[in-house]
């Protein structure tokens, strides 16, 4: 590999202010709908004393398992030394920063109470997967932070692998972390499996990194630099094999619910006759997020198709929008089981399917996540150089012919 | 004047006696209803007595005995708490009344279900922010100063117990100070309990003449709710989870 030279955004141009401007008010629509729910309290949202979980929670759950697949690209080549993925890795750990940054302001925008952010830090719970999440996050910040730093910076180069490692390691914990919110859940019959902890890790790489792939495509696309087939078909291929683990993992998951007496009716409901949240996933999360874009990517008449790559992308970020869905708000929907053997019924919706309808401003604080993440990127590509010169293929591999 | 003297002596002799007599009476009777407080163990802890885990205070509610359409321990909680007794989605409901119908028998019954007060509770294991705490006699309660809102104990909970305040609250008791954007449960009504009396629910349906209801120590041996567990026996809902709950239930099936 030659030697790599980064550059930054020129960011000049009127579409890069145009991009800045529609993301920018994204976000700040994002916010005035959590102004909005703050103000007038959650009853303004679809949320209810059933569903205490929704769409801000889709969404920033989303975001926060992506941000630590999104940093795939500089694991394998830092702790892997695949050289191949190295001139991206700064890219990668930039998006992982963004990403969980996108994740947690929604996350925290949603609480009851934004304003008491002040105790959520001064007030710790130890036994509180959480908590835990909570230093989880502020050191996925810094070890990423810290990654960056000895790539950056020609002076503490010799940590990067060290970085990078300890990066690595702590994406992996973090993921885990994430998982065992739902792991933890004793009461619930969708949550309380082991599974749900390694499924959230591989669902991460499979997220991280189709987010990747698009912003990576976008960006050097706009900036007119070159981005050759010899990295592209790399990353496709490692997306094929995270996008058919993910259906593995979700095969295992439900495989081992219908082994368990307890939770067959649960299972029947998501694969049944759950309505909207058995529709959601099987065409979501099975066949948009995962059949489609696995028999797309294999298709070796269109291997080299940036544009179908990109809609691939784009389809296994809406079935992984919908695994979420179907986990956070199918795992509330189905009934508590608080006597088991009794038909149950009450004023609080004991023993019946509880219906969500998401209001307006849940949606916008929501998805307001991806825009500041995007907006985070967008202005630190500008600010820094994290791309490479070009990633053409005689600069990746001057070996490598493309067939 | 002997006469006088041993008049008046006579006199003040009665008057003592008549007065000791009245002071020993009083004293026994107060003393009396002392005891009949403690027997009827419907008594709570002396209120000038610091909270502690000498006590654990718990519920037993008899399932046989609770009347199918009566709903009189969720009105007297509503009516207790300050809480509007609406029933949206939305609204926080302490105390619901459940009706239950046994799957193979069809048997039918019906039980009121709030918080079960657990020793290893779910929702003070998850709160990120020690929101969620037992008191040491075992009353499970949110510190609504330090709730941030973000409703994960409601997920944790396996009795839905908990409810979440959608929006801002007029007309509020003192007794039970509650916040819009934190999360709240029944308390066992703790401020009666700390003023020597018992939950709001229970004194309803009692009055409601159901005695469906017991409240008491379930650390004394000695207390009602002790001695009718001992005598005829109690279930926790989903005891499969070991929570050790504070409430128990007679009349369900195994
Ligand atoms: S909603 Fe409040 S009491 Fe419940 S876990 Fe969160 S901070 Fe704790």
């Amino acid at each position: 590999m030659s030697k790599i030279e980064y550059t930054s955004l020129q960011g000049k141009s009127p579409a890069y202010f145009v991009l800045l401007g529609v993301l920018g008010l994204f976000t700040f629509t994002g916010i005035l709908a959590a102004w909005y729910m703050e103000h007038n309290g959650h009853h303004v949202t679809g949320m209810t004393n059933q569903i205490v979980w929704g769409t801000p929670h889709i969404f920033a759950i989303f975001l926060i398992v992506a941000a630590s697949g999104a940093l795939n690209v500089a694991s394998i080549a830092s702790v892997f030394s695949k050289k191949i993925y190295e001139p991206m890795a700064r890219l990668s750990a930039l998006l992982a920063i963004a990403l969980l940054a996108g994740g947690l302001v929604v996350l925290l925008l949603d609480l009851g109470r934004p304003d008491r952010l002040i105790v959520a830090m001064t007030h710790y719970n130890f036994t509180s997967v959480f908590a835990w999440n909570i230093i989880l996050y502020s050191g996925f910040f810094t070890f990423c932070g810290l990654y960056l730093w000895t790539m950056m910076d020609h002076n503490v180069h010799q940590y990067k692998k060290y970085a990078g490692f300890s990066a690595f390691v702590w994406r992996l914990i973090l993921t885990t972390g994430t998982g065992s919110i739902f792991g933890f859940l004793v009461a619930r019959s969708a949550y309380e499996t082991a599974i749900m902890a390694p499924m959230f890790v591989i669902m991460s790489f499979s997220y991280g990194l189709a987010i990747f792939i698009l912003v990576l495509m976008a960006t050097y696309k706009a900036s007119q630099m070159e981005l050759g087939d010899v990295v592209i078909l790399r990353l496709r291929n490692l997306l094929g094999v995270f996008v058919a683990a993910v259906l593995y993992f979700t095969f295992v998951y439900h495989l081992t619910n219908i082994y368990d007496a307890d939770r067959r009716d649960f299972e029947r409901f998501i694969l049944l006759d759950g309505g909207i949240y058995t529709t959601v996933f099987w065409i979501g999360d099975i066949i948009i997020g995962g059949l489609i874009p696995l028999l797309l990517i294999y298709l070796p008449s269109i291997k080299k198709n940036r544009t179908v790559l990109g809609w691939i992308c784009g389809m296994i970020i809406l079935g992984g929008l919908s695994q979420v869905y179907v986990i956070v708000i199918g795992g509330q929907a189905f009934p508590l089981e608080i006597f088991p053997g009794y038909d149950v019924s009450s004023s609080f919706y004991d023993g019946i399917v509880n219906s969500y309808t998401p209001s307006l401003p849940e949606i916008l604080l929501g998805s307001s996540g991806i825009a500041i993440t995007l907006l985070i990127v967008v202005f630190m590509l500008k600010v820094l150089r994290f791309m490479p010169n070009s990633l053409a293929d005689n600069v990746i591999d001057p070996h490598y012919s493309v067939k | 004047m002997k006469q006088s003297v041993d008049n008046s002596r006579r006199d003040f002799l009665a008057k003592t006696a008549i007065a000791g007599t009245i002071t020993i009476a009083s004293g026994v009777l107060l003393h009396q209803t002392a005891n009949a407080k403690s027997l009827n163990e419907t008594s709570t802890r002396n209120p000038h007595t610091p909270v502690s885990n000498i006590n654990r205070w718990g519920l037993l509610i008899d399932t046989n005995k609770c009347g199918k359409s009566c709903s009189a321990c969720v009105d007297a909680c509503n009516t207790e708490n300050g809480l509007a007794g609406r029933t949206g989605p939305q609204d926080t409901q302490y105390i619901r009344k459940v009706t239950l119908r046994d799957k193979s028998t069809g048997h039918e019954l019906s039980l009121p279900l709030m918080c079960q007060h657990c020793e290893s509770a779910p929702c003070v294991d998850v709160c990120p922010v020690n929101a969620s705490f037992i008191r040491a006699d075992g009353i499970a309660l949110v510190d609504r100063h330090l709730c941030i809102g973000c409703r994960y104990c409601m997920m944790a909970c396996p009795y839905k117990a908990r409810s979440f305040v959608h929006e801002e609250l007029h007309n509020q008791k003192t007794s039970d100070p509650r916040g819009i954007g934190t999360v709240e449960a029944c308390n066992m009504c703790v401020t009666r309990v700390d003023a020597g009396k018992i939950p709001a629910c229970v004194e309803a349906c009692s009055a409601d003449n159901h005695k469906a209801m017991m409240f008491g120590d379930l650390n004394d041996p000695e207390s009602g709710i002790s001695v009718e567990l001992k005598k005829h026996g109690g279930k926790q809902i989903r005891a499969d989870l070991a929570l050790n709950t504070g409430v128990h239930y007679q009349g369900l099936n195994e």
